[in-house]
């Protein structure tokens, strides 16, 4: 065959399971709602905290306010095709919107909800959204921004109307005034929500998720409701996931991610998903929820720790040695009681007493009290962090999956935890490696297309079925797939030794002090980065030595930052040497980066993913100061503040180096 | 920027000839102005000019030696704090006045103390009609504190907040009062420009969501220019002049005042 290098399938799944039975005669996903408002009618399916009081509403009451909200819309001219945007935080209200738009077959499309108004012009204008269902005033102004230059844009609906009073536009809708169109409707007909549902099937588009756009434009990436269903059963069935998972929900609901754990499998499982009150209490709602499920970017595991990290510092001397010991014992015992390993008696023993002391209280203060699944994906996550979380019994998981496959292509089953791959293929998902080095797969959940866009689903999807990832990664003799870099970013130093950029940031990242870094070196004599500081950890770094600094540009130039960084890159070097492929990209020059890189500035995508290109074009000057002799560089850019004015910054910055070690193979572990 | 939907009212507060002096010192020197209900009256002037003994004046902190108040059509000279406050005047002050230590919420909660209608003893019980009327005030606590956009501090003792968000807490006290005048001493002092447009918003919001009529003293010419519909502008105790801002603006004494001519 074409290059295959090693196919991987796992053994499908015998559909006879509790979900598959219960959902035999659903296709869609209102035909699911239905099924669950007569299957668990009294359970809840949705929470929301409103003015500190967790509101919940059941399946039954959730079919209910869909009922309505989809005969309003319905009543408000939206017909079967039309495209519906839902712009906002997540809300349970937004998420029942999705459900009522499928029942009337029209196409739920959520956007990014900290987009700019231009984004949000342009998924609009791409998908041609009829109608726009917006969180609050905030949403709604960008909405009105965009209006003029979108008129296929008829109608705006919004979910909060705080601050709403004085706006006129006869196009502006309360949700309540919707549902109450609907209500009217339902009167006159009561049979419509039913006899609409029932006209939807499995291979109807279910919804339209925009890509982040790591490159270029925004592509909207077109899934059915079977690609949805099947991958959410799947996934549900392997994980055990029941009715009596709660979630919460807090990450954009135009990510592919959100659609599955918070609609897919919620709606399949049945299970309850709730909402923040706003997105700065987070972490609160996760301790007073304290869900049994839970997904988290390593970005925001690696925040979680570093907070506890930083708490810890401040504690007294017992608890500090008491949870030094502890943590360490943990590291030692933890995981493989989580897998399941025999562990000694004595260990048990102690680790039961850590538990008592340390772990679950710090469990219970973080909210992991109750979890039985965590994951984490989108990028690689440390092994200190990942083993920190394991060790303290929260089962956290890799998984690998992208939005062109309905998320799932890889997930590591229990007992098979590793922190550097992403785990065998999920079910009914086959895998391969292509020669170049590129990851490719077909599953159930593959997307119909991308929308208007058919040179781009042509170059994605080959002719028998296989999606390009755009990954490169490897099988390992234990059947886990193994990500090193994004196919394309992978290049060679100039003395022709291999360079995977990402690969080294990763390492860098996962030191606390180093928020966000890009290496440079495909064609050059060697490699050297950008490093971005994380303000917390060495804000809190430079108060415990006394350094005084006004803001992040002065603490990011300071003499001693530039020490602490280099002793971290110096750590990575070593680790660096001792892997032969990759000896030659030690780290020779490095800056540290006056600004963090920001999403508003168009240096990160808005899921937070470093646009390399983009970065190297526009700090240009400082790219060549990496590779000359220059001990300091000048730069001078263009920063857009948070109320969309725009200013310049400019700064002078010095260029550091590091050591670099020679090639020492490992010794093997005895 | 006045909102569309309000509509001034007639007179709700009226200072007439107030002269306050302090020893040998005339903090303020036959004053008077009105505030009209529903509107945002500023009161400016130089460093010194009696901003604040205006405002101390207005709410009972200090005792005029001549003149009237007339709130609500009931004339005084003479009230104590207390009396202004359950009468329907509530304020924040220059210097943060909160209870460092307690959490928002709590603070906010003190703002509600003379709603409470059961005595201690039934309060330290926290039994039937005590805790249904401690819900319902908490009830109304949580709407300003949704409507404040505080949610995330709720529960953390004020000391640790930024100043910000500290000022923005003792807006939410004064506002548990549900008050009909609101004296906002300095509320945008020492406040960075994102955290002034916040504060700009939420007085705006207040006065427009609420209805409360609000008398403020700032410095920030800017922003007092912006948001209030009347300016009074006071000069070594004596009124210097009143009006629109416009009118204000271009008015050559309070050019003077600012700008400084030998007197």
């Amino acid at each position: 065959m074409d290059g295959i290098q090693r196919t991987n399938v796992s053994t499908p799944v015998i559909g006879n399971s509790r979900a598959r039975a219960r959902l035999k005669d659903c296709d869609t996903f209102p035909k699911v709602l239905i099924a669950n408002a007569r299957d668990f009618a009294g359970r809840p399916a949705s929470r929301e905290k409103d003015l500190g009081i967790w509101q919940t509403w059941t399946w039954a009451q959730v079919l209910d306010e869909t009922k309505r909200l989809a005969a309003g819309l319905s009543a408000l001219g939206a017909t079967r095709g039309d495209k519906i945007a839902i712009v906002g935080d997540n809300r349970p209200r937004l998420y029942w919107t999705m459900c009522a738009a499928q029942a009337l077959g029209c196409t739920p499309v959520p956007v990014y909800q900290d987009a700019v108004a231009a984004e949000m012009g342009f998924v609009i204008d791409n998908a041609g959204a009829r109608f726009a269902i917006a969180e609050d005033q905030e949403q709604v102004d960008k909405l009105l921004q965009i209006k003029d230059a979108h008129p296929g844009l008829e109608t705006i609906v919004y979910e909060d109307g705080r601050g709403m009073r004085h706006y006129t536009q006869p196009f502006l809708l309360s949700f309540e005034k919707v549902q109450e169109m609907g209500r009217d409707l339902l009167a006159r007909d009561p049979g419509f929500f039913e006899r609409e549902v029932a006209g939807g099937k499995g291979s109807d588009v279910a919804v339209m998720l925009y890509t982040s756009g790591t490159t270029g434009q925004p592509k909207g990436v077109v899934l059915s409701h079977a690609n949805v269903l099947v991958t959410a059963l799947n996934s549900i069935e392997l994980e055990n996931l029941t009715e009596n998972e709660e979630t919460l929900a807090y990450l954009p609901m135009a990510w592919v991610g959100d659609h599955i754990f918070s609609l897919g499998q919620a709606y399949v499982a049945g299970f309850c998903v709730g909402c923040p009150e706003s997105g700065a209490t987070v972490m609160t709602d996760l301790r007073e929820l304290g869900p049994t499920y839970f997904f988290a970017p390593p970005r925001i595991w690696e925040n979680i720790l570093t907070t506890v990290m930083i708490r810890m510092e401040d504690a007294g001397w017992i608890k500090r040695w008491l949870f030094r010991k502890f943590m360490a014992h943990a590291k030692r015992i933890g995981p493989a009681l989580l897998d399941k390993k025999p562990v000694g008696l004595v260990d048990r023993l102690l680790y039961w007493l850590g538990d008592l002391l340390i772990y679950a209280p710090l469990r219970n203060t973080l909210g992991f009290s109750r979890i039985r699944l965590a994951y984490t994906a989108g990028e690689a996550i440390g092994p200190d962090i990942f083993d920190f979380y394991r060790s303290l019994g929260v089962n956290v998981k890799q998984l690998y999956g992208m939005t062109e496959a309905a998320v799932f292509i890889c997930i590591q089953p229990d007992g098979q935890v590793k922190p550097d791959t992403v785990g065998p293929p999920a079910p009914e998902v086959e895998v391969k490696i292509a020669e170049s080095g590129e990851v490719l797969f077909k599953s159930p959940g593959v997307f119909l297309a991308y929308y208007k866009n058919d040179k781009a689903t042509a170059e994605t999807k080959t002719d028998d079925g296989w999606v390009k990832t755009g990954d490169a990664g490897f099988f390992g003799a234990d059947g886990h797939l193994r990500i090193i870099d994004r196919a394309k970013d992978v290049g060679k130093l100039a003395d022709g030794s291999l360079f995977a950029p990402k690969y080294l940031e990763n390492k860098l990242k996962f030191f606390p002090h180093i928020k966000e870094a890009v290496a440079f070196g495909a064609g050059r004599d060697y490699a050297a980065a950008f490093i971005n500081i994380d303000l917390a950890a060495v804000g809190n770094w430079a108060e415990r030595r006394g350094i005084v600094y006004g803001g992040y540009a002065e603490l990011a130039a300071h003499p001693e930052v530039y020490k602490l960084i280099r002793d971290c890159i110096e750590q990575v070097n070593r680790d660096l040497s001792t892997e032969s492929t990759l000896t030659g990209s030690q780290i020779k020059r490095f800056l540290v980066l006056h600004k963090e890189l920001d999403a508003d500035d168009g240096e990160l995508t808005r899921t937070r993913k470093v646009r390399r290109g983009f970065v190297e074009s526009r700090y240009q000057s400082l790219v060549e100061a990496l590779f000359s002799d220059a001990r300091r560089a000048h730069v001078e850019t263009e920063v857009v503040f948070e109320d969309g004015r725009k200013g310049r910054l400019q700064a002078d910055l010095a260029i550091a180096e590091a050591d670099r070690y020679p090639h020492q193979p490992l010794k093997k572990a005895s | 920027m006045t909102a569309s939907g309000r509509k001034i009212g007639g007179t709700l507060l009226k200072v007439d000839n107030i002269s306050l002096s302090f020893g040998g010192v005339r903090a303020l020197n036959d004053v008077s102005f009105d505030i009209k209900a529903h509107e945002i009256r500023a009161i400016i002037g130089p460093n010194g000019a009696g901003k604040s003994s205006m405002l101390n004046v207005i709410n009972g902190f200090y005792h005029p030696q001549q003149g009237t108040i007339t709130f609500k059509d009931i004339a005084r000279t003479d009230i104590g704090p207390y009396d202004a406050a359950s009468r329907g005047i509530a304020r924040t002050f220059q210097n943060i006045a909160l209870f460092r230590g307690m959490s928002t919420l709590d603070n906010i909660m003190t703002g509600r103390l003379l709603k409470m209608k059961r005595n201690l003893f039934w309060q330290a019980l926290y039994f039937g009609p005590a805790r249904r009327e401690e819900m319902e005030h908490r009830a109304v606590v949580e709407r300003i504190i949704d409507f404040l956009e505080i949610q995330s501090i709720r529960k953390v003792p004020v000391g640790r907040l930024p100043y910000g968000l500290q000022k923005r807490v003792e807006l939410g006290r004064a506002l548990a009062m549900e008050p009909d005048l609101l004296l906002l001493d300095e509320p945008m002092a020492g406040m960075n420009v994102e955290e002034k447009e916040d504060m700009c918003r939420f007085i705006l919001d207040v006065n427009d969501e609420f209805g409360t009529t609000i008398a403020l003293i700032e410095h920030d010419m800017g922003v007092v220019m912006d948001i209030s519909d009347r300016v009074v502008v006071l000069d070594y105790g004596r009124k210097i002049a009143d009006g629109t801002p416009d009118e204000v603006r271009g008015n050559q004494a309070v050019i003077d005042a600012y700008l400084g001519v030998s007197h």
